[in-house]
């Protein structure tokens, strides 16, 4: 348990917070403000947990990216599964998924008026599944990053090594660099350094930024989501604001490897191909994608069941887009707290729990 | 599409339906219970303010009656069984009402093809926790429905007991300065329903927390005056309870992260299902507020008692209007919300 409680020891978090406050104090008598995107929801989520946000001088803002999958999750996705769900056919899915709003109905509601949806906790309960109704169709709903992808396909691996034919994947499958590379392009978006995620750095290893870093020039820092490691991350970003400097840092070195995870790298080259695909509120990224080769087109749920993923409308008020790219913060979306809460949310920023909205309202209101 | 009215002139449409989030405990619940129940049956009497059990007066005495429902997967988990958590459910409810549990109601759905022995295996350990405790099964009922019309074993409890003199309790009692107390680590019921179920191997030592509060009241109400609230944190966990008491008042509560006891397993187990713990649910703990003066006594005496062998003070009673703030670990604040929908289904 020490890998718990020596992460979110107080008298050292007091230390760490001192410093970051003297490094804020050197970056405001050169009237600069740190604006530090933490592009993971773990990241978000931890900030609000443990209230870092208001430990942090003024100067010091923490914008919460567009990291939180279920976030990111497009209308139109949602859409495709509860029409899956109509045909009769058995979707199981992480459980935030369920009341992530589609064009005008969640999973929740399929559920409620008779769809079977299932909520797994692991990936290989839907195989599970499969095994034990023989003459019902399975589709998992395949949404995550680097880090979620490799469970879930493994899905794909399972079923064709044991020759099960009722298990697909309906795959929304997403990448962090290219994430990145965009927001940096984005006019609107005004942030001086990045607190890059843990466990996606974990699979994809600290050198699938160095590109990017030398490109945009802009302080980057991998941290872990324990309060300390988040607390170090930030006074890294600072003392590289102070010092003028622009630099990946890799300070979760005791779980990110340079090259990274090269089993789950293999496992996802193997069976996936980058693709375009359409983040919510944000629009399509070219490459930031991933879909199924074709070679394993028959668990591929979209091409199986001739499901089209475009077009959903989400509702126009809600500002989760802009959200996601920092450009608000949360309660400044008109919709925050007045009719978008998160029993009722209408953008996925406020259902998932490691969504900025929700996270928030949770936390911060 | 024609919206129908409720009895309260609620507008409903056709397509809305229960969701599984309004079993929840938290604030689908909460509002289904407002619009639907309140509207019709509490609207006078004694289900206004919904407490955990109805108050009665019979002639002098003044009876508690509460009732429970049953439906946790799997009926026999780590630590005990569906049995004991009828039993225990009820009693806790009668018993943190203020009353000294005597009576019970035994009432089972079965479905079809449930092995006969696990039957048997729950009803000696509802008959041992009763027996434990000393409340009576009085009366009972028994009905079996075909195969996939409920899941192997419903049960549903109800319980009366004998009200303790002197010991009133009520939100309206709580005050700035009075302070939190918890019996026991918080969330190892939901945690270990939870490891049971997904079949989290990382430990084999979780154990649900069920059992009864009774003698916990008991040994509290000697400083009776001095007792201002008490309720069992089950579904929704001590957030939802402590939520619910600031709701619309003008004092708040502050918690200390690092006063608040919980089991390592039942901590890892939420670290790994990403799931906060004072969201989680138990069934043998009771939270109570009481005047600082008579904290130290109670705390004392529940120490000495082996269900409350893990008691503390866990926060205080603030002016800060209707909300719950935890002082985190780390020297950071943060506010504590009542769960919204479905957090962990069928867990009592």
């Amino acid at each position: 348990m020490k890998y718990i409680d020596g992460f979110r020891n107080h008298l050292a978090a007091k230390a760490i917070t001192e410093d970051i406050h003297k490094l804020a104090g050197e970056l405001s008598v050169l009237n600069m403000e740190a604006r530090i995107m933490e592009v993971c929801g773990s990241h978000t989520m931890s900030i609000a947990r443990y209230g870092i946000r208001q430990i942090l001088p003024e100067n010091v803002r923490l914008i919460s990216g567009p990291g939180c999958p279920v976030c990111v999750t497009d209308a139109a996705y949602i859409d495709a599964a509860i029409e899956l769900a109509e045909r009769g056919i058995h979707v199981a899915t992480f459980g935030d998924m369920l009341k992530v709003p589609g064009s005008s109905r969640t999973l929740a509601d399929a559920r409620s008026a008779g769809g079977q949806v299932h909520v797994c906790y692991s990936p290989l309960d839907a195989v599970k599944l499969a095994k034990e109704n023989p003459d019902d169709e399975i589709v998992f709903l395949g949404i995550g990053f680097e880090t979620t992808v490799p469970p879930v396909i493994s899905i794909v691996k399972k079923a064709k090594a044991e020759n099960l034919k009722n298990i697909s994947v309906l795959t929304a499958f997403k990448l962090v660099p290219p994430a990145l590379e965009a927001l940096a392009q984005d006019e609107n978006v005004a942030v001086n350094g990045f607190l890059l995620p843990a466990h996606v750095s974990a699979i994809i290893g600290a050198d699938a930024y160095s590109s990017f870093v030398e490109k945009y020039k802009v302080p980057s820092v991998i941290a872990g989501f324990e309060p300390l490691d988040i607390l170090l991350g930030i006074k890294g970003l600072l003392e590289q604001l102070a010092g003028g400097k622009a630099e990946l840092v890799n300070q979760y070195a005791r779980v990110v490897k340079n090259k990274g995870n090269r089993i789950a790298l293999d496992l996802i080259d193997e069976l996936l191909e980058p693709a375009d695909v359409s983040w919510r509120g944000i629009g399509t990224i070219p490459q930031s994608g991933l879909a199924l080769r074709d070679e394993f087109a028959e668990y591929d749920a979209s091409k199986k069941y001739n499901i089209t993923v475009e077009g959903g409308a989400p509702d126009l008020r809600c500002r989760c887009g802009d959200v996601l790219k920092g450009i608000i913060l949360p309660d400044e979306c008109p919709l925050f707290n007045k009719g978008c809460t998160p029993l009722f949310p209408v953008g996925p920023c406020m259902v998932s729990s490691e969504g900025s909205c929700a996270a928030y309202y949770k936390y911060s209101r | 599409m024609q919206p129908i009215t409720n009895i309260r002139g609620d507008q409903v449409t056709d397509t809305e339906r229960i969701l599984l989030g309004h079993g929840g405990g938290g604030k689908l619940s909460r509002n289904l219970i407002d619009r639907e129940i309140v509207t019709r049956f509490g609207v006078e009497g004694p289900l206004v303010g919904l407490p955990d059990g109805a108050q009665l007066q019979i002639g002098k005495e003044t009876l508690v009656f509460s009732t429970d429902s049953f439906v946790v997967s799997p009926l026999e988990f780590p630590g005990g069984d569906i049995g004991k958590l009828a039993v225990h459910g009820t009693v806790n409810d009668v018993s943190v009402s203020g009353a000294v549990p005597e009576w019970l109601s035994l009432a089972l759905i079965i479905e079809e093809g449930l092995e006969m022995k696990v039957l048997q295996r729950i009803l000696d350990s509802i008959k041992e926790a009763a027996d434990e405790i000393g409340v009576k099964v009085v009366t009972g009922d028994t009905k079996v429905v075909a195969r996939g019309q409920c899941d192997r074993l419903f049960i549903n409890t109800a319980g009366i007991g004998r009200k303790i003199p002197g010991l009133e309790t009520g939100v309206d009692r709580i005050m700035q300065g009075d302070v939190v107390i918890t019996s026991g680590t918080l969330g190892d019921h939901g945690m270990a329903i939870m490891a049971a179920r997904e079949k989290l191997t990382l430990n084999n030592d979780l154990q649900s927390d069920t059992g009864s509060v009774h003698r916990l009241v008991e040994a509290a109400s000697k400083w009776a005056h001095g007792v201002k609230f008490m309720r069992d944190p089950t579904r929704g966990g001590i957030a939802a309870v402590l939520g619910e008491i600031v709701e619309d008042r003008s004092f708040g509560i502050v918690l200390k992260e690092e006063k608040i006891p919980y089991n390592p397993d039942a901590r890892a187990v939420s670290e790994v299902l990403g799931i906060d713990l004072m969201h989680v649910a138990c069934e043998g703990r009771m939270l109570l507020i009481c005047d600082s003066k008579i904290a130290g006594n109670v705390l004392k005496a529940w120490k000495a008692l082996p269900e409350g062998a893990g008691a503390e003070i866990i926060g205080e009673v603030t002016d800060d209007n209707g909300r719950v703030i935890l002082e985190t670990q780390i020297g950071g604040k943060r506010m504590v919300d009542i769960p919204q929908g479905e957090l962990l289904p069928r867990i009592c």
